[in-house]
Parts: structure tokens; sequence; C-alpha cells
């Protein structure tokens, strides 16, 4: 496994824990309590904001750690560059995340109109978020190996 | 008039690793670094997992000073 293939298990591993992590605290702080806040758009739009800035700063100190322990493993730097391989890999990858989320929402806006709760339609969004984006990192492992 | 088949498959083969070799014995990283993309590319198209754009054809083939089917050579069959 290289290097680049490392560091996408890792963003993958961490977007695992900051979504599993989060989605626990948000139970236990708000909704353990409390559970007709459920039905509250305003704490799903809370929620989900505040989720992106945890996702990404989580994102990036563990990228940080991540190429601390691989400069003191392996004793290289990190190759930031990107090619012409790894942005036609990138273009591949989001094409499906795309389609995927889009299902998801499409998915979501059926439990709307089959007069589900809202909480169903917030949470149908936020897996077919989740899976997207984990589809998107594991298809580019997939594509940097089998080749394109 | 002659007629054309319609080509069925087209397999593309490289000899990089032979021109690396006999150009001073470079080596992947140094081929990476003078065509401006990463070593895994190198070795992906050494592989045959990546067919390069074009220009990074050219550019290895303007590196080697060799034509460009010396890099890359196609075999078709109809």
């Amino acid at each position: 496994m290289d290097t680049k293939e490392k560091q996408i298990l890792v963003t993958v591993i961490t977007s695992f824990l900051i979504v599993a992590g989060y989605s626990y605290y948000v139970y236990l702080t708000q909704v353990a309590d409390n559970i007709q806040i459920i039905d509250d758009v305003k704490f799903w739009g809370k929620s989900f904001l505040i989720l992106i800035p945890v996702a990404l700063i989580g994102q990036i100190i563990v990228h940080i750690i991540f190429a601390i322990i691989n400069k003191i493993v392996t004793n290289e730097d990190l190759d930031h560059r990107s090619d012409e391989r790894d942005k036609l890999i990138e273009l591949k990858t989001i094409r499906i995340s795309h389609w995927v989320f889009v299902l998801g929402f499409l998915l979501a806006m059926s439990t709307l109109a089959m007069g589900m709760q809202i909480w169903v339609m917030f949470i149908v969004l936020l897996v077919s978020g989740f899976i997207a984006s984990m589809l998107s990192e594991l298809m580019k492992i997939y594509y940097y190996r089998k080749g394109i | 008039m002659s007629k054309t088949n319609k080509i069925e498959t087209c397999v593309i083969v490289n000899n990089i690793r032979k021109l690396r070799f006999n150009t001073n014995e470079m080596t992947q990283q140094e081929l990476a670094d003078k065509t401006g993309v990463t070593r895994q590319t190198i070795v992906a198209i050494e592989n045959g997992k990546y067919f390069p754009s074009l220009e990074l054809a050219f550019r290895m083939a303007h590196l080697f000073n060799t034509p460009l089917d010396q890099v890359f050579s196609a075999s078709f069959s109809e």
C-alpha cells in the first residue's frame, strides 16, 4: 500500500469516526433527554452546520498527525502533488459520489412525499451524504490499485 | 474503393522500462520529476494500468530522445 492509499484510508477511518462520534455526542447531549427535538427543523439545521467545521478540523488534525508519523517511520515527506492520473481518478470518483448522493436526495424527498416524519428525511440525507463520501474515497483506492 | 474494417481491440504496450535503462539507468522517480508526474503514475504506466495523455507521452518521447512509437506501440485486431 503506497502513501496515497494510506492517506485515503486515514480519511475514510477519520470520517467514519467523526460522524459516528459526533452523532453519538448529539444524541447524548440533546436527543436522549428530549426525544421530541428530532421533529425540530432548527435542531437538524444546527447539527448539520456544526458537523461541517468539526469534520474539517478533525480531518486536518488527523492528517497533520499522519504526516508526522509517516515522516518518523518512513523518513519520507508526503507528496501532495496531483498529476493527470490523480485528477482523472478524482473526476471518476466524484461522478460516483454525485450519483449516490442524488439517489439519496431523491429517497429523502420521497420520505417527505410519503408523509413520513421530518427526521426520517434528515437521517436519509445524512446517511446518503456519508455513503457518497465513503464510496468516493474507497473507489479511489480501487482505481489506484486496479488502474484506469 | 478500399473497405476498412472496424477495429475491435487495441492493445497498447510500452518500452519505458527499457528506455529508462538505456538512459543512464534512469530511476522511476527521476522520470517522474522530469515529466512532472508522481512516481506512482510512472509505475502505473509501466505496468499498463494507466495510459497517459498525449502530452505526457510526447514529454516522455522527448526526454528519451526517441519517436513516440518507440515509447508506446499498439497492436490492433479486427
